[in-house]
Protein backbone atom coordinates (compact mmCIF):
# COMPACT_ATOMS: atom_id res chain seq x y z
CA UNK A 1 0.00 0.00 0.00
CA UNK A 2 1.47 3.29 -1.35
CA UNK A 3 0.44 6.91 0.47
CA UNK A 4 1.69 10.30 -0.11
CA UNK A 5 1.96 12.94 3.35
CA UNK A 6 2.04 16.59 1.24
CA UNK A 7 3.63 18.96 4.53
CA UNK A 8 2.84 22.64 3.73
CA UNK A 9 3.83 25.74 5.87
CA UNK A 10 0.72 27.14 7.18
CA UNK A 11 -0.58 30.58 6.23
CA UNK A 12 1.09 33.23 7.79
CA UNK A 13 4.53 31.41 7.86
CA UNK A 14 6.76 32.89 5.71
CA UNK A 15 8.31 31.13 2.75
CA UNK A 16 11.72 33.03 1.58
CA UNK A 17 12.05 29.46 -0.24
CA UNK A 18 9.05 30.22 -2.34
CA UNK A 19 9.57 33.93 -2.86
CA UNK A 20 12.99 33.41 -4.34
CA UNK A 21 12.21 30.62 -6.48
CA UNK A 22 9.19 32.69 -7.54
CA UNK A 23 10.91 35.98 -8.52
CA UNK A 24 13.32 33.40 -10.31
CA UNK A 25 10.85 31.78 -11.86
CA UNK A 26 9.35 35.57 -13.17
CA UNK A 27 13.09 36.55 -14.40
CA UNK A 28 12.69 33.49 -16.30
CA UNK A 29 9.02 34.65 -18.14
CA UNK A 30 7.07 32.89 -16.35
CA UNK A 31 3.52 35.44 -16.35
CA UNK A 32 0.65 35.10 -14.55
CA UNK A 33 2.50 33.20 -11.03
CA UNK A 34 1.49 35.51 -8.31
CA UNK A 35 2.38 33.24 -5.59
CA UNK A 36 5.27 30.37 -4.99
CA UNK A 37 4.77 28.66 -1.51
CA UNK A 38 7.14 25.24 -1.18
CA UNK A 39 6.19 22.55 1.52
CA UNK A 40 7.21 18.50 1.16
CA UNK A 41 6.08 15.18 -0.05
CA UNK A 42 6.42 12.40 1.58
CA UNK A 43 5.58 8.99 -0.15
CA UNK A 44 5.22 5.97 2.01
CA UNK A 45 5.04 2.08 1.29
CA UNK A 46 3.11 0.53 4.13
CA UNK A 47 2.42 -3.61 4.71
CA UNK A 48 -0.50 -4.54 2.24
CA UNK A 49 -1.24 -6.35 5.84
CA UNK A 50 -2.92 -3.30 7.21
CA UNK A 51 -6.33 -2.33 6.80
CA UNK A 52 -6.98 0.82 5.63
CA UNK A 53 -7.81 2.61 9.01
CA UNK A 54 -5.14 0.94 10.58
CA UNK A 55 -2.67 2.31 7.94
CA UNK A 56 -4.50 6.17 8.33
CA UNK A 57 -3.71 5.88 12.09
CA UNK A 58 -0.54 5.17 11.90
CA UNK A 59 0.32 7.65 8.69
CA UNK A 60 -1.67 10.40 11.03
CA UNK A 61 1.10 9.56 14.17
CA UNK A 62 3.75 9.38 11.84
CA UNK A 63 2.80 13.42 11.53
CA UNK A 64 1.99 13.85 14.64
CA UNK A 65 5.32 12.62 16.11
CA UNK A 66 7.71 13.48 13.95
CA UNK A 67 7.24 14.82 10.03
CA UNK A 68 5.49 18.05 10.40
CA UNK A 69 5.48 20.43 13.09
CA UNK A 70 2.12 21.76 13.78
CA UNK A 71 3.58 25.20 15.01
CA UNK A 72 4.10 26.08 11.65
CA UNK A 73 2.96 23.21 9.26
CA UNK A 74 -0.42 21.54 8.07
CA UNK A 75 -0.57 17.74 6.65
CA UNK A 76 -2.45 16.08 4.13
CA UNK A 77 -2.63 12.05 3.81
CA UNK A 78 -3.40 10.90 0.29
CA UNK A 79 -3.97 6.91 0.35
CA UNK A 80 -3.59 5.22 -3.12
CA UNK A 81 -6.50 3.14 -3.95
CA UNK A 82 -5.16 -0.20 -3.58
CA UNK A 83 -4.15 -2.39 -6.67
CA UNK A 84 -2.79 0.26 -8.27
CA UNK A 85 0.77 0.65 -9.42
CA UNK A 86 3.08 2.91 -9.37
CA UNK B 1 32.40 21.44 41.30
CA UNK B 2 29.28 22.13 38.86
CA UNK B 3 29.45 19.30 36.42
CA UNK B 4 28.32 20.33 33.04
CA UNK B 5 27.80 18.03 29.60
CA UNK B 6 28.07 19.12 25.89
CA UNK B 7 25.48 16.96 23.36
CA UNK B 8 27.34 16.76 19.99
CA UNK B 9 24.88 15.45 17.72
CA UNK B 10 26.02 14.50 14.48
CA UNK B 11 26.52 17.46 12.03
CA UNK B 12 27.35 19.81 15.33
CA UNK B 13 29.78 22.09 14.57
CA UNK B 14 29.96 24.76 17.82
CA UNK B 15 30.25 22.12 20.16
CA UNK B 16 34.14 23.08 20.61
CA UNK B 17 33.47 26.64 20.93
CA UNK B 18 31.15 25.50 23.87
CA UNK B 19 33.33 23.31 25.81
CA UNK B 20 36.00 26.24 25.63
CA UNK B 21 33.49 28.62 27.26
CA UNK B 22 32.95 26.54 29.57
CA UNK B 23 36.41 25.08 30.31
CA UNK B 24 36.84 28.82 30.66
CA UNK B 25 34.26 29.58 33.70
CA UNK B 26 34.94 26.20 35.81
CA UNK B 27 35.79 22.83 34.50
CA UNK B 28 35.68 21.14 31.00
CA UNK B 29 32.47 19.59 30.52
CA UNK B 30 32.03 15.66 29.17
CA UNK B 31 31.02 15.63 25.80
CA UNK B 32 28.43 13.04 24.68
CA UNK B 33 26.76 11.64 21.85
CA UNK B 34 22.85 10.92 20.63
CA UNK B 35 23.30 7.68 21.18
CA UNK B 36 23.57 7.91 25.36
CA UNK B 37 20.19 6.76 26.55
CA UNK B 38 21.88 8.08 30.24
CA UNK B 39 23.41 11.04 30.78
CA UNK B 40 26.28 11.25 33.72
CA UNK B 41 25.95 10.86 37.11
CA UNK B 42 25.67 13.99 39.20
CA UNK B 43 25.20 16.41 35.92
CA UNK B 44 23.80 20.12 36.99
CA UNK B 45 24.49 21.94 33.63
CA UNK B 46 23.33 19.78 29.83
CA UNK B 47 24.16 21.73 27.21
CA UNK B 48 23.12 21.61 23.49
CA UNK B 49 25.42 23.11 21.15
CA UNK B 50 24.99 24.96 17.83
CA UNK B 51 25.44 23.60 14.43
CA UNK B 52 23.03 21.86 12.11
CA UNK B 53 22.73 18.59 13.40
CA UNK B 54 21.29 15.55 10.92
CA UNK B 55 21.58 18.59 8.01
CA UNK B 56 18.91 20.09 9.24
CA UNK B 57 16.88 17.05 7.45
CA UNK B 58 12.98 17.82 7.72
CA UNK B 59 13.16 20.95 10.33
CA UNK B 60 16.21 22.49 12.23
CA UNK B 61 16.44 20.23 14.69
CA UNK B 62 13.99 17.55 14.19
CA UNK B 63 15.90 14.57 14.18
CA UNK B 64 17.98 15.18 17.00
CA UNK B 65 15.02 16.21 19.14
CA UNK B 66 13.99 12.19 18.82
CA UNK B 67 17.21 11.15 19.82
CA UNK B 68 17.81 8.43 22.71
CA UNK B 69 19.92 11.47 24.57
CA UNK B 70 17.21 13.74 24.31
CA UNK B 71 14.70 11.59 26.38
CA UNK B 72 17.62 11.03 29.07
CA UNK B 73 17.20 15.03 28.84
CA UNK B 74 13.80 15.35 29.57
CA UNK B 75 13.93 13.66 32.69
CA UNK B 76 17.15 15.00 33.73
CA UNK B 77 14.73 18.43 33.33
CA UNK B 78 11.91 16.84 34.75
CA UNK B 79 14.43 16.54 37.90
CA UNK B 80 14.76 20.07 37.60
CA UNK B 81 18.30 19.63 35.60
CA UNK B 82 19.48 22.80 33.90
CA UNK B 83 19.42 23.04 29.95
CA UNK B 84 20.70 25.26 27.79
CA UNK B 85 19.91 25.60 24.67
CA UNK B 86 22.09 27.49 21.87
CA UNK B 87 21.13 27.85 18.50
CA UNK B 88 20.76 24.71 16.80
CA UNK B 89 20.07 23.83 20.44
CA UNK B 90 17.36 26.19 20.72
CA UNK B 91 15.83 24.55 17.89
CA UNK B 92 16.30 21.34 19.30
CA UNK B 93 14.54 21.99 22.40
CA UNK B 94 11.31 23.48 20.72
CA UNK B 95 11.43 20.42 18.20
CA UNK B 96 11.17 18.11 21.47
CA UNK B 97 8.73 19.89 23.02
CA UNK B 98 10.91 21.10 26.32
CA UNK B 99 10.28 25.06 25.06
CA UNK B 100 7.02 25.89 22.95
CA UNK B 101 7.04 27.59 19.77
CA UNK B 102 9.22 27.12 16.82
CA UNK B 103 12.17 28.46 14.90
CA UNK B 104 11.71 28.79 10.60
CA UNK B 105 13.41 31.09 7.76
CA UNK B 106 14.75 34.50 8.54
CA UNK B 107 11.98 36.39 7.43
CA UNK B 108 14.86 37.88 4.86
CA UNK B 109 15.67 34.75 3.55
CA UNK B 110 19.49 35.01 4.45
CA UNK B 111 21.54 33.44 6.75
CA UNK B 112 22.64 36.05 8.90
CA UNK B 113 26.25 36.21 10.86
CA UNK B 114 26.60 39.32 13.05
CA UNK B 115 27.22 40.65 16.35
CA UNK B 116 23.51 42.17 17.28
CA UNK B 117 22.20 43.44 20.47
CA UNK B 118 19.98 41.79 23.22
CA UNK B 119 17.65 43.17 25.56
CA UNK B 120 17.95 41.34 28.81
CA UNK B 121 14.28 40.95 29.80
CA UNK B 122 14.52 38.59 32.69
CA UNK B 123 17.23 38.45 34.89
CA UNK B 124 15.84 36.52 37.67
CA UNK B 125 16.54 33.19 36.10
CA UNK B 126 19.47 31.21 36.83
CA UNK B 127 21.03 31.82 33.39
CA UNK B 128 21.08 35.48 33.60
CA UNK B 129 20.62 36.94 36.74
CA UNK B 130 23.61 39.01 37.33
CA UNK B 131 22.37 41.11 34.16
CA UNK B 132 20.03 44.10 35.35
CA UNK B 133 16.75 44.06 33.32
CA UNK B 134 16.40 45.71 30.24
CA UNK B 135 20.78 46.14 29.99
CA UNK B 136 21.71 46.07 26.56
CA UNK B 137 24.03 43.72 25.58
CA UNK B 138 26.26 42.28 22.29
CA UNK B 139 26.30 38.91 21.46
CA UNK B 140 26.93 37.48 17.74
CA UNK B 141 24.24 35.73 15.95
CA UNK B 142 24.91 32.82 13.20
CA UNK B 143 21.56 31.72 11.82
CA UNK B 144 19.53 31.25 8.35
CA UNK B 145 16.81 29.96 10.91
CA UNK B 146 16.12 31.89 14.21
CA UNK B 147 12.77 33.18 13.22
CA UNK B 148 10.82 32.43 16.78
CA UNK B 149 7.01 31.70 15.50
CA UNK B 150 4.04 30.55 18.69
CA UNK B 151 0.80 31.49 17.98
CA UNK B 152 -0.67 34.70 20.35
CA UNK B 153 -1.73 32.52 23.13
CA UNK B 154 1.39 31.35 23.48
CA UNK B 155 3.23 34.63 23.44
CA UNK B 156 0.92 35.94 25.85
CA UNK B 157 1.21 33.52 28.09
CA UNK B 158 5.06 33.80 27.52
CA UNK B 159 4.94 37.08 28.46
CA UNK B 160 2.48 36.77 31.72
CA UNK B 161 4.48 34.09 33.11
CA UNK B 162 7.97 36.14 32.32
CA UNK B 163 9.24 33.64 30.30
CA UNK B 164 10.90 35.80 27.56
CA UNK B 165 14.50 35.64 28.16
CA UNK B 166 16.28 37.99 25.51
CA UNK B 167 14.94 40.23 22.70
CA UNK B 168 17.01 41.82 19.77
CA UNK B 169 16.87 45.20 19.93
CA UNK B 170 16.98 45.08 15.68
CA UNK B 171 14.23 41.99 15.08
CA UNK B 172 16.55 41.34 12.33
CA UNK B 173 14.81 37.58 11.38
CA UNK B 174 11.27 38.67 11.93
CA UNK B 175 10.36 36.70 15.46
CA UNK B 176 7.43 37.49 17.07
CA UNK B 177 8.06 39.87 19.35
CA UNK B 178 11.35 40.54 18.41
CA UNK B 179 12.13 37.34 20.78
CA UNK B 180 15.68 35.48 20.87
CA UNK B 181 15.60 33.74 24.22
CA UNK B 182 13.08 31.85 26.17
CA UNK B 183 12.55 29.80 29.27
CA UNK B 184 10.58 26.75 30.26
CA UNK B 185 8.07 27.36 32.70
CA UNK B 186 10.43 25.77 35.34
CA UNK B 187 12.58 28.57 34.06
CA UNK B 188 15.25 25.63 34.55
CA UNK B 189 15.58 25.87 30.28
CA UNK B 190 16.70 28.49 28.15
CA UNK B 191 16.89 28.22 24.73
CA UNK B 192 18.38 31.22 22.44
CA UNK B 193 19.65 31.83 19.18
CA UNK B 194 22.54 34.28 19.55
CA UNK B 195 25.84 32.67 20.98
CA UNK B 196 27.40 33.50 24.23
CA UNK B 197 30.18 30.94 23.88
CA UNK B 198 31.48 33.12 21.03
CA UNK B 199 31.70 36.40 23.08
CA UNK B 200 33.26 35.00 26.23
CA UNK B 201 37.17 34.53 25.91
CA UNK B 202 39.58 36.99 25.90
CA UNK B 203 39.84 36.55 21.89
CA UNK B 204 36.49 37.37 21.33
CA UNK B 205 35.03 40.66 19.59
CA UNK B 206 33.08 40.39 22.81
CA UNK B 207 32.61 39.52 26.72
CA UNK B 208 28.89 40.16 26.80
CA UNK B 209 28.37 36.13 26.61
CA UNK B 210 30.55 35.50 29.99
CA UNK B 211 27.59 35.85 31.97
CA UNK B 212 25.65 33.32 30.95
CA UNK B 213 28.60 30.81 32.22
CA UNK B 214 29.35 32.24 35.15
CA UNK B 215 25.66 32.53 36.26
CA UNK B 216 25.97 28.65 34.99
CA UNK B 217 29.07 27.45 36.55
CA UNK B 218 28.62 29.58 39.92
CA UNK B 219 27.96 26.93 42.71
Amino acid sequence: MRAKILIRLKNGIADPQGAAVGQALARQGNEGVTDIRIGKLVDVTLSDSLTPSAAEAVLQKMCADLLANPVMENFEILIEPQGKTA
Amino acid sequence: MIRSAVIVFPGANRDQDMCDALSQFGAAPARITHTETKLPDRLDVLVIPGGFSYGDYLRCGAMAARTPVMQAAREFAKKGGKIFGVCNGFQILCEAGLLPGALTRNQSGRFVCKQVKLRVENNQSAFTRGFSTGAEITIPVAHGEGNYRIDEEGEKRLIAENRVALRYVDNFNGSVGAIAGILNEEKNILGMMPHPENAALPHHAGLDGGKFFENLLAA
